[in-house]
């Protein structure tokens, strides 16, 4: 048993979340997730994006790293590949993520560095108040789509299990038990960990609410899914509306990390070799000559 | 670095063919025989961006000196096609030499030419060689690039030996058979040129028969990292900034280095910072059009005061430009990108030997300003084969310096220690009003008198810390409050005063003493530059070079000091609008006497630069430079009024 408690986490400053906000939820599973593996808060670094959500690792008493709107996945990955000692952790949004980052949300998830990505999905941009997201559903009006919103939604699950991911998972901010068992599992995972949360937005998405929800969210393990049946996965992904899945829908072990292949880590992280261990690089200037 | 303008121990020969010809190989195989006997060379491939097909041609510049240019027109022309012969014809000077394929007939290819009467007025050396006969008799067609490296070796009187050295290192991997074939083939071209063309009256200069390193501008960088500690490279494919990453790859394994090609320059550059944020000496490398991309991150490096480094490598722009041509367009984009204001270090070597050092030095003054650096190199510095002496690039010449970097467990006893600025920031509350480090959070962006903070790393258990792209408190929370604001801002731009005090450089200074004419330049045209000035100080006319290594922060004061003692001021630049002429016209309120702009994508030659000197000196303001532009004769005294 571990002595890090909830408690290690607390910081000094307080959450700016508007009450009600499912984002309480996703701090309250992550932190409960790090304590119970006794995971402390100077060995793991927490990078987000832009947003309300993203704001987390400003509330916590923990490493944090809070980047630019998209590209958290990115950093993480740098910060992973110099110190894969840390148990590194991303947060950020639907925009962040699926939206102006989705070229390192697909690229990161086929890479598979040992990350666990918490994707806070209110299905809406709400730090700027109201447009639609790459999570909203098609015809929802917002301040960006007035006559409603003509794209289809991005399907985060699905995208993620197409690009090959080793652990595809959904959690719901109104279930934050359940949830800090997905991000404990997540994190156990020796590879990329997607943990796309259903997040509530009290203000902004006055649709898909904590009783929206609550009506349609099911738990996959009472359901009987096994997460390493990748057909049964996919038709799990494709649920919405009526029943919403949420559990580990995707997995599978014994893939290695991108870092443990990469010849140049065989050895340890890299910030733990000395600077001057190339003593001499006559050796390399001798085939220039 | 010494410049000499002999001409009688110096060649320049150009290589030509169809691209898939082996004109590359051929002419870096040649260099490096050149090297080993003991020549300096100067040398780059011209080509266009396309796998195959159309012409292309390699320049090789070989002399007693050191040279750091190219040098226009060619001595001595290899044709392996026609059209080779049609594109350079106009350059080709009086009695220069052409050896080309026996069956092209370029002899009556010429006259048949409108203009036959005045090339042949020029008298050049026609020498044929039955480059596909011989390579076909002792090996293979496919091995007339041999043969003409084998002819070449013959008509220039250079040894055989040398050659043949590196054939057997080039095609060793491809067995013996083919090592003996090329053997053959080079062998007997040899023998033809030597029986038919022997009388060349323009041989290969002698070496000294010291070995030197032959080395592109981004292999000295990437070895100049690399012996600074650099273990960490993300980048995404793009010319001409490629091969930086390609052999930081090459030797990973061997090396212990990590090189992530990313799905974009976005990702490149956050891969870096991620690595460096975390205490890895990190390098993303791209050119302009990667470098824009990556300019909010550059933001995000300036506001959380993480090391890193850029290599940007200028190419023609705008948009997608002329991906395999040089330019220096892109001086006042690298100050400016990003949006805010952020402490930032702008460095651009102007040589091979500046190519390691800024190599290794960018990361020094990266983790002591903890502020992005950005080198900017160019595609003629970058891909130019030149030769340097191999203690420049002694891991002995590379020191490390990691700045206020903390070791582990010791930021308890820094955040202990640390109090609030004294003289530098009088203003203000006291910055521990709103940061209660007791309850456990360290000051990562302490205010100091020199702006630089103490630097833990992630995993210490004595300094957890928060970073953000936010403006932030002395801890790393996110604020707007008015007086945090301020002193954050002021905090982090005392960097720029404290490099500016400690590390930046003044303008280097090539030259005569007293000049009355001074050549203001950065980069690679640095070496043109003072190959021109030499030649106008020899024929009269005392010339110097002003030389930019350091460009942000500005040296304004030695700068200024300099321009005073200069003389007439000429900026030399190969972009439109004159970047650095501008710059220094904003920084020093000096505004340069005449300026020399080319925005053709080649390289400046001394040849070029004379002439476009001289028409400042005849009294144009803003020269523009034509391409083939005739020379000017030399003026053997200035005589013109500022």
């Amino acid at each position: 048993m571990s002595d890090i408690t909830v408690k290690d986490f607390d910081s000094w400053v307080k959450p700016s979340w508007c009450p009600g906000c499912g984002d309480y939820g996703i701090f309250a599973a992550l932190k409960h997730s790090l304590a119970e593996l006794g995971v402390a808060p100077h060995e793991a670094l927490v990078v987000s994006g832009i947003g309300c959500g993203s704001k987390l690792p400003d509330y916590m008493h923990v490493n944090g790293l809070m980047t630019i709107h998209g590209r958290p996945l990115a950093v993480a990955t740098g910060a992973k590949l110099a110190n894969h000692a840390l148990t590194v952790l991303v947060v950020d949004g639907d925009g962040d993520a699926y939206g102006i980052g989705g070229n390192h949300f697909i690229h990161t998830a086929r890479r598979n560095p040992d990350i666990t990505h918490i994707v806070e999905n209110n299905q809406i941009y709400a730090l700027t108040k109201g447009q639609y997201s790459p999570t909203t559903p098609q015809g929802r009006v917002t301040t960006t789509s007035p006559e409603g919103v003509i794209e289809r939604a991005v399907n985060p699950v699905a995208v993620a299990m197409a690009m090959g991911a080793t652990f595809v998972a959904r959690g719901f901010a109104g279930e934050p038990k359940h949830l800090a068992g997905l991000i404990e599992e997540g994190i156990r995972h020796p590879g990329y960990a997607l943990i796309d949360v259903l997040q509530p937005c009290v203000v902004f998405n006055r649709v898909n609410t904590y009783a929206w929800y609550g009506e349609r969210v099911y738990k996959l393990e009472e359901a009987g899914h096994d997460p390493y049946d990748r057909a049964a996965a996919q038709r799990v992904a494709a649920e919405w509306d009526d029943r919403i899945p949420i559990g580990v829908i995707l997995r599978e072990d014994g893939a290695p990390s991108y870092e443990r292949q990469v010849p140049a880590l065989n050895a340890g992280p890299l910030v733990e070799r000395s600077l001057t261990d190339v003593a001499d690089i006559g050796a390399l200037l001798r085939r220039f000559m | 670095m010494q410049v000499d303008e002999q001409l009688d121990s110096d060649i320049s020969i150009r290589i030509g063919g169809d691209a898939g010809q082996g004109v590359e190989s051929s002419g870096a195989g040649f260099c490096k025989a050149l090297a080993r006997a003991g020549l300096h060379v100067f040398a780059a491939q011209d080509y266009r961006s396309r796998i195959r097909g159309g012409h292309n041609f390699y320049q090789i510049r070989a002399a007693t000196r050191p040279v750091a240019a190219q040098r226009v027109p060619p001595d001595l022309l290899v044709a392996l096609t026609a059209e080779t012969l049609d594109v350079h014809l106009e350059q080709l000077p009086p009695g220069a030499g052409v050896i080309y394929e026996e069956s092209l007939r370029l002899d009556e290819r010429i006259r048949f030419r409108p203009d036959a009467a005045q090339i042949d007025a020029k008298g050049l050396r026609l020498m044929p060689v039955p480059l596909l006969k011989t390579a076909a008799d002792h090996g293979s067609r496919v091995m007339a690039n041999t043969a003409a490296l084998g002819a070449l070796a013959g008509v220039t009187d250079f040894p055989l030996e040398r050659i043949m050295e590196v054939i057997r290192e080039n095609f060793a991997a491809k067995g013996s058979e083919v090592v003996d074939a090329n053997l053959a083939v080079a062998a007997a071209a040899h023998r033809v040129a030597r029986e038919r063309h022997a009388d060349f009256p323009h041989p290969m200069p002698r070496g000294d028969g010291r070995a030197r390193v032959l080395i592109r501008g981004n292999h000295a960088f990437a070895l100049g990292a690399l012996a600074a500690g650099c273990r960490f490279v993300s980048a995404y494919p793009m010319t001409p900034a490629t091969s930086i990453i390609e052999y930081l790859a090459s030797i990973a394994a061997e090396y212990g280095v990590v090189t992530k090609h990313a799905e974009d320059e976005i990702a490149a550059v956050c891969m870096a910072i991620g690595a460096a944020h975390v205490g890895a000496r990190a390098l993303t490398a791209t050119s302009g059009g990667g470098f824009a991309l990556m300019t909010e991150a550059l933001g995000l490096a300036g506001i959380t005061e993480t090391p890193l480094v850029v290599v940007s490598v200028q190419r023609g722009g705008p948009s997608t430009g002329m991906p395999t041509r040089t330019e220096q367009s892109d001086l006042l984009f690298a100050l400016h990108a990003s949006q805010g204001e952020f402490p930032r270090i702008v460095i651009a070597p102007g040589n091979i030997e500046e190519c390691f050092e800024a190599g290794a030095r960018a990361f020094n003054l990266a983790e002591r300003y903890q502020c992005p650096v950005i080198v900017l190199s160019d595609l003629l510095l970058a891909s130019s084969l030149q030769t340097a002496e191999p203690e420049t690039f002694g891991t002995d010449r590379v020191s490390i310096d990691r700045g206020a970097l903390l070791a582990p467990g010791a930021p308890a006893g820094a955040a202990a220690a640390h109090r609030p600025a004294s003289g530098a920031d009088p203003a203000g509350p006291s910055p521990a009003r709103n940061h209660p480090w007791e309850a456990g959070a360290y000051p990562r962006f302490a205010v100091t008198d020199t702006g630089i903070s103490p630097r833990p790393l992630p995993g210490d258990p004595a300094a957890v810390f928060t970073a953000t792209s936010d403006e932030h408190t002395e801890d790393g929370h996110i604020t707007e409050e008015i007086h945090t604001r301020a002193r954050m801002m002021r905090k982090r731009m005392r960097k720029e005063d404290t490099a500016l005090r400690d590390d930046i450089r003044p303008p280097n200074r090539f030259g005569p003493g007293q000049a009355s004419l001074t050549l203001v330049c950065w980069g690679s045209t640095t070496g043109a530059a003072r190959e021109a000035a030499a030649r106008l100080t020899a024929a009269g006319t005392p010339c110097a070079v002003l030389q930019f290594q350091d460009l942000w922060p500005f040296p304004a004061d030695a700068a200024a000091a300099a321009l005073d003692a200069a003389g007439l001021t000429i900026g030399i630049e190969q972009s439109y609008t004159g970047q650095l002429a501008k710059l220094i016209r904003m920084m020093t309120g000096r505004a340069l006497d005449r300026q020399v702009l080319a925005y053709d994508g080649r390289p400046f030659s001394p040849e070029d630069m004379l002439t476009a000197v001289q028409r400042c000196l005849n009294g144009e303001i803003q020269v523009h430079v034509e391409p083939g532009e005739p020379p000017l004769p030399l003026a053997t005294e200035v005589g013109v009024n500022v």
